[in-house]
């Protein structure tokens, strides 16, 4: 048995439900690690104490009246872009600096009723708008397997956390990557469930045909849990699917022997670097050998998910993010002149820079005379992306490649050149574009940095996706594998 | 695709965002570079394509006209930055 903070939650629950260890107890062991150890990383925006104390009390007294579930008593730290009751809600942002949530968002409100701790909020890329996670008000996150590197994002924090044993698991959101992408940048399992499956209610909205909620996780048994517990249907959020939620720790055991697997021949293109590419190689015939048949297929349009992408996202947030006026909630600026100098002060304070371009992009490509050659453009280029999948899994029943071009870079490395970031994602874009699932697991190391294999199933596909990933983690222990020094 | 200066600043006026002088000549170069990526798109044959604006082609789902909210104006006027008697307070807007 590895130490409390090494243990994925499928094994702190065991020891929850002999009473080996009470939630009190493994709530503490967290609290204490954060404090002594997160100044290195910078991954949590807001600690929760007294909060996190009280639930588990609360989860102790359940368990003693055997009314506890799965995920009684477990603690979790959920990334800032999800309103919590009371609670400060930042999205890193300078504009959202003193916001206090009026109400919980849907996934914090479901993990609350299964019992689990909330040890704290986590930093993230402003508004969710990064790579990398330095683009937030309450500055980088570092990564636990080289301080010197990025995390990735937009999930960075939750992601640093876990991987550092601050927390056992964290939730997060993907619009573009920003689960996955960090997930193989620290050595995790990085679940990105398919559009409208967990209810993006009290999510603080950045894309919102893109956005998804999911996990941060030592494992694919992990993910299972949680998802769990986070999805189905939801009437506040108007896009939330109206579907069955199968028992996806059960499916966990159910991969078939006979699995097809499609390989991109785009996802092994010149931007990946070559020793990714062996990393990737070598978890395929892992599969291989366990039975699965690789299949070459072709994604033509995938080269066009990152422009497609920087039309849609930054469209759909110049919309969303129009709310913050300094009128009903958010920073305000000093001595406004007249009710234009509010809101372009208010803003231009509250936002940063690259939360600004984002809009501004987004107002350029809506405005008049450029939304058909920008906007409606990038509708139709996201339909043939989305066509090019439905026709590879007409043959094929999951697809794999590698989740990053490269192992984690060093901070600053790719700040000065917003399209080098953007570029980050373009094994991931497609998927948030075509609304499916995608998960990244652990499969090798590159000088001591974690690689990211990554597995897309079609709509729905949640439980053949976490059944091929613990399939591998049964086989291997990339996932297990701990940073220097966090021990 | 290249923006000029007084292109950012409409661009930011029609944001209500305030871009400072210091920051146009960056925000206008950095633009022109995102743009300029986004025009790969203007390549491509989308001819007889349908927009796509979901990704599971869903319709908007219609609730029941009642009501569902209770009254919290005290909560939400909890985060505004100026109220006063349960109004927010804006500058002047007519003289």
């Amino acid at each position: 048995m590895s130490a409390l903070h090494q243990a994925t939650l499928a094994e702190l629950g065991d020891l929850i439900a002999r009473r080996e260890v009470s939630a009190v107890e493994l709530t503490r062991h967290f609290l204490d690690r954060i404090s002594a150890l997160d100044a290195q990383l910078n991954s949590f925006i807001t600690v929760l104490p007294e909060r996190a104390l009280a639930q588990a009390k609360a989860a102790d007294a359940r368990l003693a009246r055997g009314e506890g579930g799965p995920l009684t008593g477990l603690p979790i730290a959920h990334k800032d872009i999800f309103c919590a009751r009371d609670t400060r809600t930042t999205c890193a942002s300078r504009m959202l600096e003193g916001f206090v949530a009026p109400y919980d968002a849907t996934v914090v409100q479901r993990l609350d009723a299964a019992g689990v701790v909330t040890l704290g909020k986590t930093n993230m890329d402003e508004f969710a708008m990064g790579s990398s996670n330095e683009t937030s008000f309450f500055g980088p996150v570092r990564n636990p397997w080289d301080t010197a590197r990025v995390p990735g994002g937009s999930s960075g924090g939750s992601a640093a956390a876990v991987a550092a044993g601050l927390a056992p698991a964290g939730t997060g959101t993907d619009t573009g990557g920003s689960i996955r992408q960090p997930a193989a940048l620290t050595g995790l399992t990085g679940l990105k469930p398919t559009y409208g499956r967990v209810s993006r209610w009290g999510m603080i909205a950045f894309a919102s045909s893109l956005d998804q909620a999911g996990t941060l996780t030592r494992s694919a048994e992990d993910a299972a849990l949680l998802l769990a517990a986070m999805a189905g249907f939801d009437a506040k959020d108007s896009t939330s699917v109206e579907a069955a939620v199968p028992d996806y720790a059960a499916a966990l055991n159910a991969a078939p022997e006979k699995l097809r697997i499609g390989v991109p021949k785009e996802f092994f293109d010149e931007g990946l670097a070559p020793d990714v590419a062996s990393c990737v190689r070598e978890a395929l015939a892992e599969y291989e050998r366990a039975g699965a048949t690789l299949v070459e297929i072709e994604l033509p349009n995938l080269h066009l998910s990152v422009p497609t992408y920087y039309v849609v996202a930054p469209a759909e947030a110049s919309s969303n993010l129009s709310r913050f006026d300094g009128v009903r909630f958010g920073h305000r600026a000093a001595d406004p002149a007249d009710l234009l100098d509010l809101y372009e002060r208010s803003r231009g304070e509250g936002f940063g820079a690259e939360v600004k371009r984002r809009i501004l992009t987004g107002t350029y490509v809506l405005s008049a005379g450029y939304y058909d050659a920008y906007y409606l453009k990038a509708q139709q280029v996201r339909q043939l992306i989305t066509n090019d999948f439905a026709r590879a899994f007409e043959s094929v029943d999951l697809i794999m490649g590698p989740t990053t071009p490269t192992p984690a870079f060093e901070l600053g490395a790719k700040t000065a050149d917003p399209v080098q970031m953007y570029l980050n994602d373009i094994y991931t874009i497609g998927v948030n574009l075509a609304g499916l699932p995608g998960i990244s697991v652990p499969c090798g190391q590159i000088d001591g940095l974690p690689v990211g294999l990554q597995i897309v199933a079609p709509h729905f596909g949640e439980a053949p996706l976490l059944a091929a990933a613990h399939r591998y983690q049964q086989a291997t222990d990339w996932h297990r594998r701990w940073p220097a020094g966090w021990a | 695709m290249s923006l000029s200066h007084d292109d950012v600043r409409k661009i930011a006026r029609l944001a209500r965002l305030n871009v400072s002088d210091a920051e146009v000549a960056e925000v206008a170069d950095k633009l022109s570079s995102i743009l300029g990526m986004v025009g790969q798109l203007q390549a491509t044959n989308t001819a007889g394509v349908a927009p796509m604006a979901h990704p599971l082609d869903a319709a908007q789902r219609l609730r029941p006209d009642e009501v569902t909210e209770s009254d919290a104006r005290d909560a939400y006027q909890a985060n505004a930055p100026q109220v006063e008697n349960g109004l927010y307070l804006v500058p002047r807007v007519i003289e």
